[in-house]
């Protein structure tokens, strides 16, 4: 099978799932498990042959860029493809049985309507990780959005829909920037296709406003710091699966085309100011959306306020990877973290929903003693917590580290800084909700049952974020796929 | 600011050479408006009809720069990309009425006291 | 007061930056026109926007369909959609409107369709007319028991993608390409899928006017016990 055939069926397979699961409602669990399925082994064959043969492109329709849609699987892509894939995969199992955890109709409307948009979303981000074409990444930038939003909404109450419409209104406007600055680009350089952009190699005033425009958007839609204001009452008022796609998969599109732009389609244009400039609100995100997360009387804000902070981590990436030195290290470091993210905090979320169905409730003060009815699941808070610390082996330790040693190899000092304040303050958060867990209580409260697949599947995506750690030489290879920068990993962490 | 238009070569149907800019910049206006509007109305349905006069400034910028060309016939990879647009546009001001509709049923009012 | 003034500034700067920068594109065209009127005669259509929509680009298209399906099934997710209120008897004018109107729209939506290969037209704009139909229909409150047809609603409705993933399914299978069709057949194949489009574009905005999923919707509420309605 060639990789035409495992992006056809990455891109697809969600997509008619999606319009069967609205025909035929009653078949939707099947289908989000079936698309699973089918997915994972579609994006273990991209992977072989992105290993063995290099980049992969698929010329859709026959015709070559510009003029046509380019398909393309590097290593990045497939990164994001797996990430996306194991995190789909956890969420098609864990909400087999969410949603009938509750018994009424409206538990039932809800999740008849959970499984088209699922994987509605599923299809938007398979497409947007194997597009070429920045026109292209517009459309499946707004399928994402309007599946997430409407996800978002299930929920019902009147918290989720207030979330829903800020967030819809944020999404819109972003793709509209988004889009204006595709037309120039277009006006500009005559193609929408981004290697041929990175060919081209331009530069000039409209280009500038153009990628302005473009960053704008995505930075609104990543929810960087200070356009972050959309995403904790979003990702907090959502239902628990929704939330998890939302902090783990969701806000990466977004990075990832920037990334893309930046490093591929106009190199040029970034200039240490610039790089530097994300670098700092990047700073800004990781202590502002700890220290929140450090207040928070709900779990689920906390942990969406570590979202925010994490997110900005991710943009550290743009002034340690510019550079020939430390590039590739930072950009794998980057990128491992991003995966180390979503694992835990898909763990993190999914655990939050097993508390609140247990307990009826997510106020971190009033919820001592909530090991001994759910100890797998705080079991896996913590893993996903060590992860989300930086402790070794931990995968999220990995992509720090890398981080730290960039920022070390290449002078930029202050970045470690706030790296190592930021997993402090990482600490104290995670903590904080981990010894009120702990706490002895006199009577104990009679808990709603939960099904094991849903502690289960928070656990397992807890235990990968911690063991993917020791898979990170394998991660850094794939990315050496196709990457943007160069550079030698320097794992013994030697400061010249 | 040049605006004027140049006599171009030939065929008298030629849109010439500058003379596309002025819509373009009418949908800069547009965009711009539109954007303003977003921000300082408190109303949500008058939120949404920004985001349209948004949409539709963002499409007439993409149809300017496919009026200039050499011969009769525009450039018709930017309508095929505002007809996308278009189909998109209207699938979001669907989606965001039916939410507006349940956020107003929600909360009893059209202000919701916090801008997005 | 002042966050509106500076709202307006911010506005006013950013207007002048983009007026600026499509200032300074180049004079002379860097479009595309040439690509595609030179590759036209292969792509089985005469219409170079049809052959942009449904050939060159034809992936965005998928995903645009696509996207048009994710509208209804959101909004349907998010409330139940009503009729408007108004009454035929009250209305005898636009009961004559309807009996005119009607049928030549629906002939108008699929002559667009046809004319689309080879003059301005195709399914967007002819599902266009079809879904203006559909709201005439409602405006006239006619033809309310259609909506309790749950299923044939859904089936139109995925009908799009459905055959558009089947086309790329079949022609993958032709020529080993994504939506790539073989020498010769582009003309037909478009026909296809357009067709299908024509269907559920017409349906998903008609309905997307209804604003919501039709009342007594089984299928949402087929279960071990029978539906109470909200």
């Amino acid at each position: 099978m060639t990789s035409a055939w495992a992006m056809a069926w990455l891109i697809l397979t969600p997509l008619v799932a999606a319009a069967l699961a609205f025909a035929f409602p009653r078949l939707g669990r099947s289908l989000a498990l079936g698309t699973a399925g089918v997915i994972g082994l579609a994006v273990a064959h991209l992977m072989r042959l992105v290993f063995a043969n290099g980049v992969q492109t698929h010329l859709v329709s026959g015709w070559g860029a510009p003029l046509g849609i380019e398909l393309r699987a590097d290593g990045l892509s497939v990164l994001m493809l797996i990430v996306t894939a194991l995190i789909g995969v956890a969420i098609a199992l864990y909400s087999q049985r969410y949603f009938v955890s509750e018994h009424d109709d409206e538990a039932l409307h809800r999740e008849r309507y959970f499984w088209p948009l699922f994987l509605f979303l599923w299809t938007a981000l398979d497409a947007l990780y194997l597009s070429a074409d920045i026109f292209n990444l517009y459309v499946t930038l707004e399928m994402l959005g309007f599946a997430a939003v409407t996800l978002l909404a299930l929920a019902g109450t009147r918290a989720a829909l207030t979330a829903a419409l800020r967030y819809l209104f944020v999404s819109l406007s972003a793709s509209l920037f988004y889009l204006l600055g595709v037309g120039l680009v277009y006006g500009q350089c005559g193609t929408v296709d981004l290697p041929s952009l990175a060919a081209q190699a331009r530069s000039g005033p409209a280009l500038w406003v153009a990628l302005a425009l473009m960053t704008g958007g995505l930075i609104a839609k990543a929810a960087l710091f200070p356009l972050h204001g959309w995403l904790p009452p979003a990702h907090a008022n959502a239902p628990a699966p929704v939330s998890a796609l939302l902090s783990a998969l969701v806000v990466k599109g977004p990075f990832y085309i920037l990334l893309r732009l930046w490093f591929e389609a106009f190199p040029a244009l970034m200039t240490p100011a610039v790089a530097q400039v994300f670098g700092a609100l990047g700073a800004a995100a990781i202590l502002w959306g700890s220290v929140n997360a450090l207040f928070q009387p709900r779990l689920k804000l906390l942990i969406a306020y570590s979202t925010v902070a994490q997110l900005g981590y991710l943009f550290l990436l743009f002034p340690l990877a510019a550079s020939r030195e430390g590039g590739f290290m930072a950009w794998s470091g980057g990128l491992m973290l991003l995966g180390a993210h979503a694992c835990a905090k898909t763990a993190m979320f999914l655990t939050a929903g097993n508390i609140l169905h247990a307990a009826g409730h997510d106020r971190i003060k009033d919820l001592d003693g909530i090991t001994h009815v759910l100890p797998v699941s705080v079991f896996a808070f913590g893993l996903a917590g060590m992860s989300l610390i930086g402790l070794p082996p931990s995968s999220g330790f990995a992509g720090k580290w890398l981080l730290l040693n960039a920022a070390l190899a290449q002078g930029q000092w202050w970045w470690v800084a706030v790296m190592i304040l930021g997993s402090l303050l990482a600490a104290a958060y995670i903590v904080r909700m981990l010894a009120h867990a702990f706490t002895r209580v006199n009577e104990p409260k009679t808990p709603n049952p939960i099904p094991p697949v849903m502690e289960g599947t928070a656990l397992a995506l807890a235990l990968l974020a911690v063991v993917l750690g020791f898979a990170s030489p394998w991660a850094a290879e794939l990315l050496r796929v196709g990457a943007p920068v160069v550079g030698p990993i320097v794992m013994g962490g030697s400061v010249p | 600011m040049v605006i004027v238009s140049t006599p171009s070569t030939g065929d008298p149907h030629t849109m010439p050479d500058a003379g596309y800019r002025i819509y373009a910049l009418a949908g800069v206006a547009l965009f711009a408006i539109g954007f303003y509007s977003l921000l300082v109305q408190a109303h949500l349905l008058r939120r949404i009809m920004a985001l349209n006069v948004m949409g539709s400034g963002v499409f007439l910028v993409y149809i300017a720069l496919g009026a200039q060309t050499p011969g009769p016939i525009p450039d018709p990879v930017p309508h095929a990309m505002v007809l996308t647009g278009i189909v998109v546009s209207v699938c979001a001001t669907g989606l965001a009425l039916a939410l507006v509709d349940r956020v107003q049923a929600a909360a009893g009012d059209a202000e919701p006291g916090e801008d997005a | 007061m002042t966050s509106r003034v500076m709202v307006g500034v911010l506005s006013l700067a950013m207007c002048a930056a983009l007026g600026w920068a499509v200032q300074s594109l180049p004079v002379r065209p860097t479009g595309l026109t040439g690509a595609s009127l030179a590759k036209l005669p292969e792509s089985g259509v005469t219409n170079p926007v049809t052959a942009v929509l449904l050939n060159y680009r034809g992936y965005d298209t998928l995903l645009e369909v696509g996207v048009l399906l994710l509208a209804i099934v959101a909004v349907w997710s998010l409330r139940r959609g009503e009729w408007p209120a108004s009454d035929l008897h009250d209305r005898p004018l636009l009961m004559s409107l309807l009996r005119v109107v009607l049928p030549v729209l629906v002939l108008a939506a699929g002559y667009l369709l046809w004319i689309g290969a080879f003059a301005p037209g195709g399914a967007f704009q002819g599902g266009a007319l079809l879904g203006g139909a559909i709201v005439l229909v409602m405006l006239g409150g006619l033809a309310r028991r259609v909506l309790a047809y749950d299923r044939l609603l859904r089936a139109g409705l995925v009908l799009g993608v459905i055959v558009f993933a089947a086309v790329c399914a079949v022609t993958m299978l032709l020529t080993g390409g994504l939506l790539q069709f073989p020498a010769g057949t582009g003309g037909t194949w478009i026909m296809v899928i357009e067709s299908a489009a024509l269907v559920s574009i017409g349906l998903t905005l008609g309905l997307l006017y209804f604003g919501g999923r039709p009342n007594g919707d089984r299928l949402d509420s087929e279960h071990r016990r029978p539906a109470h309605h909200a």
